[in-house]
């Protein structure tokens, strides 16, 4: 699949960044893929249960466009969303101990790793409707046209939800108003199990801003700067209040849809590919090689990352669970008779 | 008191909130300009402008969307679906999001969100213009249903609804519009979850909301020519249902009967039913009756559909009967 890389775009990420800069972005994505592998030893131990969607291979994304916004700018995510929320900030401990659906975690473990909120943060959730995120991106950016705000939305979607009803009026609604939403398909070729090319008429999908009229541009998605490099220039773009954009991050997922899928529908020589592009080990080379960083700096980074990881954990496994007592509460802001 | 139309008690609740707090907003097809398919809004985009009263494209699971997203940033939106029969295509807003959002988060995000819709049949529009859908959102936890049946109510409960912090079903028959009645002056609030005795009785308890108020109560006169006493409930809002005074009247009473204009099976009344049989089975004498629409697509034809909706006529029957 040919991916129509725009060198330019990365190259003058490489030289806008800082060598701190640019060791902030590994630690991110180092720090996504410890959480990703440490939850699938979870998982397979019992710990973590339910639908669990991982996130490793597409840390690009993530890492690279919620850089480029600010604390405050909105992020409205998907069910595969462990990786946006700890991009923007969240506490792993805490989105660990909602993983393990405990009373400390991030949404108080009622929501699971399908539905991480992080009101601190401005992590407006993960939803786990396909395409359901992107109207509620239209209005939390209406509300910020509405109160003359300068943040913008930063929305995540995966090729899947192209097709959907949802997508096209959000798009359409956005561009009509000129709402601050920055649309991101993170495209790893695969809605469940069903290819791009079996499921979408117009298999380059960032084609689909044209109609709409608003910018679209393909970046790759495994390279992290391209990433931060096309939503600098997005969220710029939305600042200045001239509207929304589509950027299709073109990535891969390393693992199955979720943790009860083992992609039989792929070729190892495929997922051979792809891993050869791991955006972590990406970063890595051209930090050692063009930025001259020592290596022990990266290593440092990685036992770092681990320790967080390894406290997350037990931090998690040693919280307590939401008493049965609650069980009903918070179906309501305002109580009354009827509780459910 | 002045006696205005359930038309203009609403547009004086909007136009009351939008001005004492301007987070509230209006959103819908066409709300601004065209004034609102019901004209319920109308003269509020030269009062407000058209940040304030929106009009939007034919899109309503967006709509709904944007409303509940622009909700989470602390505004306080007030979404009008030009009918419910259009708002079956918002319902994954509605019911995976909206009715959500403050549980599954943890009680972190609130949804402060007013979804108005007019809905109900009587007019010959046929099957997909005509129902009365209050009992689907009445099944999902997280959403409050409020269904006026007259102006002072419509009027009240529209001011508390954006007042308050839940997302909202706001359902208003059509054939109400004009009607008038007398609306308290100056600022008038009617909480949620206080049933209002309508008519006091001691023979028959007859609960209901929404239009069929009006046909319970042409019943309950023709029933008072034949000596019989009955009691007219208004529900006024769903959930939180006033399930006490429904039970205080079945106790003087002994009988019950349910009058809606949803379809009759698993409609909100079967739902009172339901609940009034644990309340207070053995104060019941008779079971209790469901007077609702007739299970079939709304016929255009105008006999048809006559016989398909609940009637006075039905209701006095049945009273006759039970009594």
């Amino acid at each position: 699949m040919a991916l129509e890389r725009d060198k330019l775009t990365a190259e003058r990420a490489l030289l806008t960044l800082g060598e701190s800069e640019l060791l902030e972005l590994y630690r991110r994505m180092t720090l996504i893929r410890r959480f990703e592998d440490r939850t699938a030893e979870m998982y397979a131990r019992g710990k973590i249960t339910g639908f669990c969607h991982l996130y490793a291979g597409e840390e690009a994304v993530a890492a690279g466009s919620i850089y480029a916004l600010y604390d405050k700018d909105y992020v409205v995510s998907t069910y595969r969303e462990h990786g946006h929320c700890l991009a923007k900030g969240a506490p792993p401990r805490n989105v660990m101990a909602e993983l393990f659906g405990k009373e400390t975690g991030i949404s108080k473990g009622r929501g699971g790793s399908m539905h991480l909120f992080d009101p601190n943060m401005r992590f407006m959730g993960g939803y786990a409707i396909v395409g359901g995120g992107l109207p509620l991106a239209v209005g939390l950016g209406l509300s910020i046209a509405y109160k003359e705000e300068p943040e913008v939305v930063c929305c995540f979607f995966g090729d899947g939800a192209l097709p959907q009803g949802a997508f096209h009026e959000s798009l359409n609604m956005a561009s009509l108003w000129k709402l601050p939403v920055i649309f991101i398909c993170e495209n790893n070729f695969y809605g469940m199990g069903t290819l791009v090319q079996n499921a979408i008429c117009q298999q380059e999908l960032y084609r689909f801003a044209e109609p709409y009229k608003m910018p679209g541009v393909r970046v790759d998605g495994m390279d992290v700067l391209e990433v931060y490099q096309a939503t600098l220039e997005a969220a710029a773009r939305a600042r200045e209040g001239d509207g929304p954009s589509l950027i299709e991050a073109v990535t891969y997922r390393f693992r199955g849809h979720s943790m009860s899928d083992p992609a039989e529908y792929r070729s190892k020589r495929e997922e051979r590919i792809w891993q050869e592009r791991d955006p972590i080990k990406n970063l890595r080379r051209r930090l050692l090689r063009e930025r001259r960083v020592p290596e022990s700096r990266l290593e440092a980074i990685e036992l770092e990352v681990n320790a967080v990881i390894d406290e997350a954990v037990r931090f998690a496994d040693e919280s307590p669970e939401p008493p049965i007592s609650e069980l009903t509460k918070n179906v309501y802001v305002e109580q009354s008779e009827r509780q459910g | 008191m002045a006696k205005i139309s359930y038309r203009e008690a609403l547009n004086q609740a909007l136009v009351e909130e939008m001005t004492r707090d301007d987070r509230v907003f209006i959103m819908g097809e066409e709300v601004g300009y065209f004034g609102g398919a019901f004209k319920v809004t109308d003269g509020l985009l030269a009062t407000f402008g058209e940040k304030r009263v929106r009009d939007t494209p034919i899109s309503e699971l967006s709509i709904v969307g944007a409303g509940i997203g622009a909700a989470m940033a602390g505004l306080k939106p007030v979404v009008e679906l030009m009918t419910v029969n259009f708002g079956l295509l918002a319902m994954d807003q509605i019911v995976n999001h909206a009715a959500k959002i403050h549980y599954m988060f943890g009680g972190q995000a609130k949804v402060p969100i007013v979804i108005r819709a007019p809905q109900g049949g009587g007019h010959q529009l046929g099957a997909q213009h005509s129902q009365s859908l209050e009992s689907y959102f009445l099944h999902c936890p997280g959403l409050r249903v409020v269904i006026p049946a007259t102006a002072a109510d419509a009027k009240g409960l529209l001011k508390t609804a954006i007042r308050q912090e839940d997302p909202v079903i706001f359902l208003e028959h059509e054939s109400l519009y004009g009607m008038k009645s007398e609306v308290p002056e100056g600022e008038h609030l009617v909480p949620f979850g206080v049933a209002n005795v309508v008519r006091p009785g001691k023979d028959v308890t007859i609960i209901t909301y929404a239009k069929c108020l009006y046909d319970s109560m042409r019943a309950a006169e023709a029933l008072e020519n034949e000596g019989i006493d009955a009691e007219v409930i208004d529900l006024r809002t769903l959930n939180p249902l006033d399930l006490n005074k429904c039970v205080e009247s079945v106790k003087k009473t002994g009988k019950a009967i349910m009058v809606y204009e949803g379809w009759r099976t698993g409609g909100a009344g079967a739902e009172v039913a339901a609940q009034l049989y644990e309340a207070c089975f053995d104060d019941l004498d008779a079971p209790i009756e469901r007077i609702a629409t007739r299970d079939t697509p709304m016929p255009y034809n105008a006999k048809l559909e006559r016989a398909a909706l609940p009637s006075p006529s039905d209701i006095v029957k049945v009273a006759e009967r039970l009594v």
